[in-house]
Formats: structure tokens, sequence, C-alpha cells
């Protein structure tokens, strides 16, 4: 198993003490493309990014057990854990307008990223950061390594983000809301490009989201999140069958093209799913 | 290149609103220069010579074209204190308070830069609370306040420091000027005695001067990091697997040093201008102490050029800052 998560839970201090963001959560990941949905402040991400230890500063992680391939995270020291974050498991974020840093080169910031994990000369690292522009489907390389983030549009940010966390060859890749942020034709290109360097490398990839129809298409299993929990996992071409009453509401209030309805249902929430 | 072109050319109207306002003021001062030249009892006629001699008779706007009729050949008219031409004078004063000025932003940036990154790196740790608590009283306690304190101590009781002045006065004048920096001119000359004894006099004041900068510097540095360490591409650069020193100064240190260039150069001008009470203090020859030893003898003249020279320097050193500001950001290039 590349992932193994046994009742995680994340906890954040607040004035009347300590208050849930993750509760009991248990998942297990291997080659496959797991998608994680659920509506903001579910506790998808935090989930997520328990895998590779980056919560925020004041977050408090516990769980029976957090391991990524056979490694306990929880007892990782600093260098383990450095070893696996952008070495063998990678993560892509929403907006490459803030994702990328503002003041280097794409070049430069996708050559870092390889040199960190194997080393070599920094004229080896921009050859390879090159190629892996090539890869991630931009037709002039040279002139987008010299680009700085800002004079980059959206789609073509965050292909420089999937280069930069492709580098080392990851095994993992962590797609957190990957094309919120992009224009609607930009975001069918982006979620190809993944799903075509995922399955040509073999990896294993969680896609956090909020879209359900996105998600059951482009998957092989969904889990759902509300308040913390996973409410409901399922194989994602039986969401139509999915039972739990939130994922029942979430695909109940989409708008659809060929059974059009009148108005579309608006979500009763039952205080009995917080527990 | 536009926006350049235009920083520069607000350099000259910014500096004539400084003569004009600074002119109109030396002007409306309830001081009569021409009874500090004549005396309190000189005769009416005496007066009257004296008055149409300095030109002060003729209506303002003629005196402000004469005065700017002056500057424009680089006379800014004679002290009365000094009875030097006041151009001469700031030539003599000026490096003194460049040497000043520059050995305390050294220390200040050394110190404070460091400092403001660990702190924020570590905000809310008992570092970050002593660094904040240093850096407060650095900005709170009145400068003359640190220095007298400073004297008193290093030099009347505990005397490990020299006293005020620039240099001891057995080898005043042993020195030939070049820069007019007189560490500086000993170490050119070789007369590594006069070296030492003119840097040992440059400790406490510079001192005191770098402790008010790095507080300011600090403040400013810790506030920049605390913002850029919670960026996105920090989270990023961390998914990368980066180092800890790595993450720090090459992605959140980076991000912000362009604004601290700003931070630096205002700072480094606010030295230049600032250094008037310190100065004061230690009795350093500097264009502060010339400053206020004018402004005390209703010496117009000396008083009008010296705020020239230090306008002159906050207009430079910001539109320096502002040409590095458009080097070094790739998004304002």
């Amino acid at each position: 198993m590349l992932v193994e998560i046994q009742n995680l839970r994340v906890q954040f201090p607040t004035a009347t003490g300590l208050s849930d963001a993750v509760r009991n959560v248990s998942l297990t990941l291997g080659q496959e493309k797991l998608g994680i949905v659920g509506e903001s402040g579910s506790g998808k991400s935090l989930t997520a990014r328990s895998i590779m230890r980056l919560l925020p500063g004041n977050a408090r992680i516990s769980a029976d057990r957090l391991a990524f391939d056979g490694i306990d995270l929880l007892g990782a020291d600093e260098a383990t854990l450095r070893k696996i974050r952008g070495g063998r498991a990678g993560l892509i974020m929403q907006d490459p307008k803030y994702s990328l840093n503002p003041v280097m080169t794409a070049g430069a910031q996708i050559a870092e990223a390889w040199r960190v994990h194997r080393g070599g000369s920094r004229r080896t690292a921009d050859k390879a950061a090159l190629d892996l522009l090539t890869q991630v489907q931009i037709r002039d390389p040279e002139r987008v390594a010299r680009a700085y983030p800002h004079e980059l549009s959206g789609g073509m940010g965050q292909r420089v983000m999937i280069a930069m966390m492709l580098a080392p060859d990851p095994e993992l890749l962590i797609a957190d809301e990957p094309t919120s942020a992009l224009d609607a034709t930009v975001q069918a290109e982006i979620l190809r490009l993944i799903e075509d360097l995922v399955s040509r490398r073999g990896m294993g990839l969680i896609l956090i989201s909020h879209d359900l129809p996105l998600v059951s298409h482009f998957c092989d299993r969904v889990a759902v999140m509300y308040a913390g929990r996973i409410v409901e996992e399922l194989a994602a071409n039986e969401l139509t069958r999915a039972k739990h009453p939130y994922t029942r509401g979430l695909l109940e209030c989409l708008p659809s093209l060929t059974h059009p309805r009148p108005r579309l249902k608006v979500m009763q929430r039952d205080p009995s799913w917080l527990t | 290149m536009r926006q350049t072109l235009a920083s520069v050319a607000s350099v000259p109207l910014t500096l004539f609103g400084l003569i004009l306002v600074t002119f109109l003021i030396g002007r409306a001062m309830p001081i009569d220069p021409v009874i500090a030249i004549a005396g309190d009892h000189a005769p009416p006629d005496v007066i009257a010579r004296v008055r149409t001699e300095l030109g002060l008779d003729k209506p303002l706007p003629v005196q402000f074209a004469i005065y700017m009729g002056q500057l424009l050949h680089g006379n800014l008219g004679n002290s009365v204190m000094t009875s030097h031409p006041v151009t001469e004078d700031i030539a003599r004063f000026f490096p003194a308070t460049l040497e000043l000025a520059t050995v305390a932003i050294i220390i200040a940036i050394l110190v404070g830069v460091p400092l403001g990154v660990i702190a924020a790196w570590r905000q809310g740790s008992r570092f970050d609370h002593v660094v904040r608590v240093v850096s407060l009283a650095g900005q709170s306690v009145p400068v003359f306040v640190l220095g007298l304190v400073c004297l008193l101590v290093f030099y009347a009781k505990l005397g490990i420091a020299p006293g005020t002045g620039q240099i001891d006065v057995a080898y005043e004048g042993m020195v030939p000027p070049i820069t007019g920096m007189l560490v500086l001119d000993a170490a050119l000359e070789g007369d590594w005695d006069s070296f030492w004894n003119a840097g040992s006099h440059l400790v406490l004041p510079s001192l005191v001067l770098a402790y008010f900068s790095m507080a300011y510097i600090t403040r400013m540095t810790r506030a920049f990091m605390i913002e850029s360490l919670a960026g996105e591409y920090i989270v990023t650069a961390r998914a990368k697997g980066l180092s800890a020193t790595r993450i720090l100064w090459r992605h959140a240190f980076g991000n912000i040093a362009v604004r601290l260039v700003t931070v630096l150069a205002l700072a480094y001008a606010g030295l230049l201008e600032g250094a008037v009470i310190t100065e004061t203090v230690f009795s350093w020859p500097g264009i502060g102490l010339y400053l206020t030893g004018s402004l005390l003898n209703a010496d117009m003249n000396a008083v009008l050029g010296a705020t020239l020279v230090i306008g002159l320097v906050y207009l430079v050193l910001n539109l320096l800052a502002d040409l590095a500001y458009r080097l070094l950001d790739p998004r304002v290039r």
C-alpha cells in the first residue's frame, strides 16, 4: 500500500479549546486514482496534506497509523520527510498565481526541484527542466523556462507546477483542486494531462475537488467528506447508487442539460451527520 | 522605462519645492538675521545698511529669485557664524556625518536583517519576544537619552570608550583631509595611531545610531518575512522537499529583498539626516551639529544650505531605491 491512514485526527487550538478539523479518517491508497470531494472546510485538503506532513504550524495531528509506503510519517524525522516531500510525493495546488514563487523563473523553480532530489550540476538540472516542460506539453519550453510566473497564463502556470512536482519522479501525486482557478476549457486540458502522466508513470493520485461529476469521471474511487469525516466511500462508477443523504443531496442539486428541472433541490442538512 | 524617467524627472521638481518651503520658513522666522550680525545695540543706520547689503529690504519674490540665481551657480551664500561660504562648510562637515551614518547602517543591516528573519521564522518563540522587546526599545528610547547614558557608563564610569568628538585633541589636524572621513583618511595615509584613535571615537555614536536604525530594520524585516512565510509558494517550497535554510533565504527572503531595499535606503537617509541629535550629544562635527549651530545663531544661509543637502540626500537615495526596485523585481520590470 502506498498510503495507509487509520483514525487520522487533525485539531486546531481555538479560544474555546481544541477544535477538530479532521476526525477518524481512515483511507488506503495503492496505484490508483482516489477522489476526495466535500465542501470547503470539510477537511479534504488537510487529510491529503497530512500525508506530506504539510499542515499549518499550529495544527495537532494524531493517528493510529499514518504511513507512506510503510514509512511511519508521525515518527519520521525531518530528513526522512524531506525525501518523501517532492521526492516521492508531489503536491499541486489550486492557483499557480500564488503557489509559484513570483521572483524565480519557471525554469529555475523546476530545476531546483530536480536538483534537490537528484543532485547533479546546474546545467543538467536546467536541461531536465526543459525536458519536463516538453513533457507537460509546452510548445515553447525555452521561452517558458525564462518566464516569471506573472508572465504565464493560469493553464501555463499549472503545467509548470506539474512539471516541477514530477521532476523527481514521485510515486504519489496529490492534486488539491488543480483546476478550480482555471478557465473551463483549460481545466479539461490540465486534467487530461494529469491523467496521462499518472497512468503512464504508474503513480497513485489523490484528486481533491468539490466537483462530483468531474471526480467520478476521472477517478477509480471517491471518498466523500463532511465536517471532517469520510461519510461515504465508493467506486466512482457507483456514485449514482450513493447511500449517504449528504452525497445524495449533492448529486440532487446538480443541474442537468438532458433532464432539466424547473427548480434545483436545496440540500437539507441533518445534525446527525456530524456524529 | 518611462516610469524610470518619470521618477528621475520628479527629483528637480521636489527639490524646487523643498527650496521654496525652506526659504519661506527661513524668512518667516521671528529672528532677525540683521540683529544677529549687527548686534542688539547697533544704531538704526547700521541696521538699515546691513539690511540692504543682505538684500533683505527687497520684496520676498525678488529675494527668492536672487537666491535661486545664486544657487544655480553653486553659491549658497556665506555663513554668518563661520564667515565661510556655506558650500565650503558643508564640504567640511558632511563627510563626518557620512562616515558616522555609513558605519551605523552597516552595523544595523548586518544585525537587524538576520534578527528579523529568524524572529519571523521562530514567530512566538522566546527569541522572537526578546527581539521584539529589544527593537521596540530601540525605537522608543530617545537617541539623546541612549547617547548620554552610553557616555556616562562607558566613558565617565568605566573609561573604556573615548569621549566626545571625532578624534582626541592630541591627534587633531594630524591627518590631511582627503575624503573628509577621518578613519578612511588615516588609513589612506597609513597613519595607524590616528586610525585607531578616530575609530575608537566612532564606536559609541555609531552603535547608538545603529541601534536606533536596527530597531526599525528588524521590525520591518520581521513583518515582511511573516507575510512572505504565509505565502502559498512557501507551501510549494516545502512540498518540494527543500531544506529549511533554503526555504527561508531563497524563497521567503527572496520575495522580500526588493521591498527591503527601500526600507534600508530610507533608513540610511534617515541616519544621514537624523544624526542631528546624536551629533550634538557626541559633539560630532557633522552636518547635524552644523545645522543646530546655525539655527541657534539665525544663520539662515547655513540653515538653508544644510537643509538642501539633507533633502538632496533623501531624494537621491529614494530615487536609487526606486531604480533598484525596478531592476530587482521581475513584476515591475
